[in-house]
């Protein structure tokens, strides 16, 4: 029934989100690409100009640049992984009949809400620190010496915060899910034999699919971009040990200020993040459609 | 439900979780503890019952001004979330009300505008600011903040509209309501709860946003995240002072975070899961 009118009175509606939005993705990416072919130093200009694809080149043969390509997956991969099983671990056990499961949930979801600078301050100095922190005072309890995590482990502490961050959103997501699982069905399988193990395969798993992609995508999109837990840690380091790729282009950028390294180097992110983009669009389109 | 449940499944259930749950929490719960203790406690190893001392909290207030950060995250959070609502509202309403055969390929570009990560354009945008003279403005920021998370709220909104009947719209339509009214006393009343939870979450998103606000401020404009981050190099004795510092951080969007469990599940998941 739409009118000529509606329609028009709709466009108008939509303009402000389309146009902030499109001038948002269009113009800093085209000044990103553009920089990217050029040699451009704020503090030396004598040699600025267009330099073809070099910039390209060399970001590849820095060796910062494949080690930080790795740390990136590395950290998505791995945080993906504990926070997905530790969450469905934990949905489950929440979902469980018990006494105080409100506030259960509180306590469970409460990182999720902590600023990253705060979470990664706290695991730094509180729970990780060498000299003065729980893991060091617990290492000594036990006579054990303490555990220096950012300088001999820094991913792996870099991974164990983020993943603090995150897992409390998996575990909400799919207890959400978990919840709107038909009692019925579940008491019909139970009638019918089913162990709590064929249950969970047949019945519960399919039915946080779903819920699981959805945890798998959102986080995916974050933690290509994670910046803030390894600025106030490692600060990339020691050497690049900790650098990922949106580290190692602020560093280019605002640290060296090699502009057309840190622009090719952006270029990079953004094709890694479109990748993952496609198959992120499909699978929340499909669920547009439910 | 007809299931039975013995007490004893209950109870171990009930322990398992606490002790799971207490895990998780007890970072936050220590750091909580830490900030009620003198700096000489906070490193006298592991302890959990502080002397109760409120000194740490008002040495961050005097040497850093912690007040002023407090206020930044506030201004900065609530403006853009309102500044978000008011460029979004009409959109989503427009897309729920009457939708085209674009809308949903709109809606998928819009937030396909939030997978670009941040830093391929922080050097664009940084040289934009400075031309601008917006580096360490709030004004700056705020559209800043607005812009990253419009595709969310746009997104949720719509998600929320959709579920008003459309019947009533062409009931106030019959009875003779001009747009102006139905928009008044009829879908306004209706739209409130949804508006409601998308600004709670949008607020919680833009009080955590850590990238683009330490990057384009240094003093005027600098929020709460970009005060904590000033703690990363350690000076002498400073447990108990990052620990109220940390809390005065995190304490309100905590406590708001509570409330709204379900507008997150909803929010984040683009409404998929419910």
């Amino acid at each position: 029934m739409a009118t000529q009118q509606t329609r028009s009175l709709a466009r108008f509606m939509m303009a402000p989100s389309v146009v902030l939005l499109l001038v948002w993705m269009v113009v800093p990416l085209a000044l990103t690409l553009w920089f990217s072919f050029q040699q451009y130093n704020p503090l030396n200009p004598v040699r600025d100009g267009f330099v073809g694809l070099s910039n390209y080149a060399l970001f590849y043969s820095n060796p910062a640049f494949l080690q930080s390509i790795l740390n990136t997956l590395i950290l998505v991969v791995s945080v993906l992984l504990i926070t997905v099983i530790g969450g469905i671990l934990l949905a489950l056990l929440i979902d469980q009949p018990m006494w105080g499961q409100g506030i259960v949930r509180i306590l469970v979801i409460s990182p999720f809400f902590v600023m990253p600078p705060v979470a990664a301050l706290v695991w730094k100095n509180m729970i990780m620190h060498p000299q003065y922190g729980v893991f060091a005072d617990i290492a000594r309890f036990f006579g054990a010496q303490p555990i220096d995590w950012f300088g001999q482990y820094p991913m792996l502490a870099i991974i164990i915060i983020v993943a603090w961050q995150w897992l409390p959103f998996a575990t909400l997501i799919l207890l959400t899910a978990l919840q709107s699982l038909d009692g019925e069905q579940k008491e019909a399988a139970e009638m019918d034999g089913a162990g709590f193990i064929s249950r969970f395969i047949y019945l519960t798993l399919p039915h946080m699919s779903r819920a699981i992609t959805v945890v798998i995508l959102i986080q995916t999109i974050f933690l290509l971009s994670v910046y803030a837990e390894i600025l106030v840690t490692t600060n990339g380091g020691p050497g690049y040990a900790s650098t990922n790729l949106p580290f190692l282009v602020y560093q280019k950028a605002l640290l060296e200020f090699k502009i057309g390294q840190a622009s090719a180097g952006g270029i990079i992110a953004v094709i890694l993040a479109n990748i993952v983009a496609f198959f992120a669009m499909r699978a929340v389109g499909k669920n547009l459609d439910k | 439900m007809a299931r039975s449940v013995t007490t004893r499944h209950k109870t171990i259930a009930t322990v398992a979780a606490w002790i799971v749950a207490l895990l998780i929490f007890f970072p936050i719960l220590y750091t909580i503890i830490t900030s009620f203790k003198s700096e000489q406690e906070a490193i006298q190893g592991f302890n959990l019952i502080p002397s109760g001392t409120f000194e740490s909290y008002a040495e961050v207030q005097a040497q850093s001004g912690y007040f002023k950060f407090f206020l930044n995250s506030v201004i900065l959070s609530v403006g853009s979330t309102i500044l978000a609502l008011l460029v979004a509202i009409p959109a989503a309403w427009s897309m729920a009300f009457s939708p085209t055969k674009r809308t949903k390929d709109i809606l998928m570009w819009m937030l396909s505008t939030k997978m670009m990560p941040a830093v391929a354009v922080l050097f664009p945008i940084y040289l934009i600011f400075r031309d601008l003279d917006l580096l360490d403005s709030r004004i700056g920021l705020m559209v800043m903040l607005m812009l990253i998370n419009l595709p969310i709220v746009v997104w949720m909104l719509y998600t929320y509209f959709r579920e008003i009947p459309g019947e009533i719209l062409e009931a106030a339509r019959m009875d003779g309501a001009s747009l102006w009214n139905e928009i008044i006393h009829v879908l306004t009343p209706m739209a409130v709860p949804g508006i409601a939870s998308t600004m709670l979450l949008n607020i919680i998103l833009a009080w955590n946003e850590a990238f683009w606000t330490i990057r384009l401020t240094t003093t005027d404009a600098a929020p709460l995240t970009a005060f904590i981050s000033s703690f990363s190099s350690p000076q002498g004795l400073f447990w108990a002072k990052l620990s109220a510092a940390s809390t005065l951080a995190i304490a309100p969007i905590l406590i708001m975070g509570w409330f709204s469990q379900k507008q997150l599940v909803r929010g984040l998941t683009f409404g998929a899961v419910k």
